[in-house]
């Protein structure tokens, strides 16, 4: 062990400055969490898959098999045109768990008992950083997320059942990068606010209210006949929801169906990158640096 | 180095300061002072111990000098850079090695070498190369392939050490580096950290164990309650004591009375106070003291059932400055 440390390489020969050394320590963190998205490839496969799958499954292929109702029509028309919706919703919805799951459960582990974030915080660059790499990292799994559901909503249904998809690219390109950050945000949110040992306890109170009334199986606009007197009260409470404008911005981007203005919905979603990344980012430092 | 910015670079620090603290201070929310106005300098290539109880404020102490804790108050400056400024630059000049295995769960034996050097900025190559060449060094290559929850509590640790120095920090930090490991792993650290001394890199390191202050460290500060209250070379402070030997009497009976008379009685001595539930004796002179003790003891009519004569040690010098024990 003759030269484990080598006492002339000293910090005025050797150091790089902060922007250098930041610049690459975030390419290598991201490279960190790539390797363990592949190290855990089959896993992360399966859980993008399973939830959209079954959705599908009950809604666009059982439901029309047994004759149940959907759509608010019979027929298949009124199939159809629901599982156009459903589509829309779901890819929204997919990104959203990505999102999650790919930021909030594991720092549930690496902020637990043994601090192993630690190394990393330790890296040559701002702490926040670290925080705004975990939320990259995640949007990326929210892309590879997107395109491994959307194909695959698309397709499955029973016989004579269409998604009749009406792609506007320009639409789709920039909403599910502006989608999957918001939402990896929001993972970062929950993953930093919330103590570790509760983190079970944030699916059944936030991930389970957010997915059933974040608009995967209704268009917002349609929420409108829910009313107490004149007021559209679930439509309004709803806005509450920062999955509803994913999906909405999916079903503009996908369908002809109506839904929330655009301006609105890119508005907001920007708006609630913002909040959430400066909260995520607040609350990772609290969590790190006392 | 940059050196744009006054507060960036301690111009004071001597080329052989490499860690400078003052009155470096840190006070939790809830008016809770971890930290007291510390003191300290510690000089390229020594090893240097922080000794205390467990609370004594040495993590927050390496917490601090290490970004991970923001000062309250005072300045510290490692290899010349502002700690609380510039915390992004002075973690290329830190290695640390944290009490608890915070190994990276998701990563290999390896890949936590190689992730690390990344981290800092090293090309793949040069990082793989590392990786390897350091698995060599501190004997882990067989393990290289392993997840990290499946190696021994010692191989975590020397994992750790070797990844705190693949970026060749000019500073190591190391809190309790042997806590909870058994005493064959205490022992083989021990030789990595006399190897690393050896080849002039300028350690850190916090414990609560007396042996391991004594034997590892150039230059130990006895720390308690936040404050440092000696430092010195063990031998300097083992010297403050001011006396030849120590010995410690185990008997029944009022340990008060017995220690008052046995100073009055016994040749010698030039303390005594109880510890722990034994009397201890500070003598001057040791030659024939034991047979002193007990005849004096006999004479009072005290009953002794155990007597021990030892050299002063770092306990001794802890109880001298805090009237209490410092417990493993």
């Amino acid at each position: 062990m003759a030269d484990i440390a080598s006492p002339t390489v000293y910090p005025t020969k050797s150091m790089r400055s902060a922007a250098a050394a930041s610049r690459s320590a975030f390419w290598a963190l991201l490279l960190r969490d790539l390797t363990v998205l592949r190290k855990n490839l089959g896993i992360f496969i399966a859980r993008t898959l399973v939830q959209p799958f079954l959705l599908v499954f009950v809604f666009l292929y059982v439901f029309p098999k047994i004759g149940q109702g959907i759509g608010g029509s019979a027929g298949t028309g009124g199939e159809s045109s629901f599982a156009a919706v459903l589509v829309a919703g779901v890819v929204g919805l997919s990104i959203m768990f990505q999102g999650i799951q790919a930021v909030a459960l594991p720092l549930a582990n690496e902020f637990g008992y043994t601090k192993e974030i630690e190394d990393r915080v330790l890296a040559p660059l701002p702490v926040s950083l670290v925080a705004v790499g975990k939320v990259v990292a995640g949007a990326i799994q929210g892309l590879i997320a997107a395109a491994i559901v959307f194909p695959i909503a698309s397709v499955i249904h029973a016989p004579g059942v269409q998604a009749q998809l009406s792609v506007n690219w320009p639409v789709l390109l920039t909403l599910i990068p502006l989608s999957a950050i918001m939402t990896s945000s929001f993972g970062l949110v929950l993953g930093t606010r919330i103590e570790p040992r509760n983190i079970g306890v944030m699916f059944g109170f936030i991930v389970l209210p957010i997915t059933f009334l974040g608009g995967t199986y209704y268009p917002w606009t349609s929420l409108g006949a829910i009313k107490v007197g004149s007021v559209p009260w679930l439509q309004i409470l709803v806005c509450a929801n920062p999955l509803i404008y994913v999906t909405e911005g999916f079903r503009a981007a996908l369908t002809t169906a109506p839904h929330m203005p655009l301006y609105v919905i890119y508005t907001v979603l920007s708006a609630l990158c913002g909040l959430f990344l400066w909260m995520g980012c607040r609350g990772f430092l609290r969590r790190v640096i006392s | 180095m940059r050196t744009d910015s006054t507060d960036t670079v301690n111009h004071h620090a001597t080329a052989e300061e490499v860690i400078r603290c003052e009155q470096l201070t840190k006070r939790y929310p809830g008016n809770i002072l971890a930290v007291d106005r510390l003191d300290l300098s510690v000089h390229h290539g020594e090893i240097f111990g922080l000794l205390g109880p467990n609370g004594a404020g040495k993590t927050t102490t390496v917490g601090m000098l290490t970004t991970l804790v923001i000062p309250t108050g005072g300045k510290a400056f490692v290899a010349g850079i502002n700690v609380v400024a510039n915390p992004a630059l002075v973690k290329q000049v830190v290695g640390v090695v944290a009490q608890t295995n915070n190994l990276d769960r998701a990563l290999t034996v390896w890949e936590n070498l190689y992730y690390h050097g990344r981290f800092f900025g090293m090309s793949a190559k040069e990082s793989r190369d590392a990786a390897d060449e350091s698995l060599a060094k501190f004997r882990l290559t067989e393990r290289a392939k392993a997840e990290v929850m499946t190696i021994s509590g010692g191989m975590a640790k020397r994992l750790m050490v070797a990844r705190a120095l693949l970026h060749r920090p000019p500073v190591l930090f190391l809190d309790e580096p042997t806590a909870g490991l058994d005493p064959q792993s205490r022992i083989a650290l021990w030789e990595i950290l006399d190897k690393l001394h050896a080849d002039g890199q300028t350690i850190l390191l916090t414990t609560h164990y007396m042996e391991e202050a004594d034997s590892l460290c150039d230059r130990l500060a006895i720390m308690d309650h936040g404050r440092i209250l000696a430092i010195d070379t063990p031998n300097g402070l083992k010297e403050t004591v001011g006396t030849d030997s120590i010995v410690t009497v185990t008997a029944t009976g009022d340990l008060g009375a017995l220690a008052r008379f046995l100073q009055e009685r016994v040749e010698g001595v030039t303390k005594s106070q109880i510890v722990g539930g034994v009397v201890q004796l500070h003598v001057k002179g040791t030659r024939g003291v034991l047979p002193k003790v007990v005849a004096a003891a006999e004479q009072g009519g005290f009953n002794i059932t155990d007597l021990s004569v030892a050299e002063p040690s770092l306990e001794t010098v802890f109880i001298n400055l805090t009237g209490k024990e410092l417990r493993d």
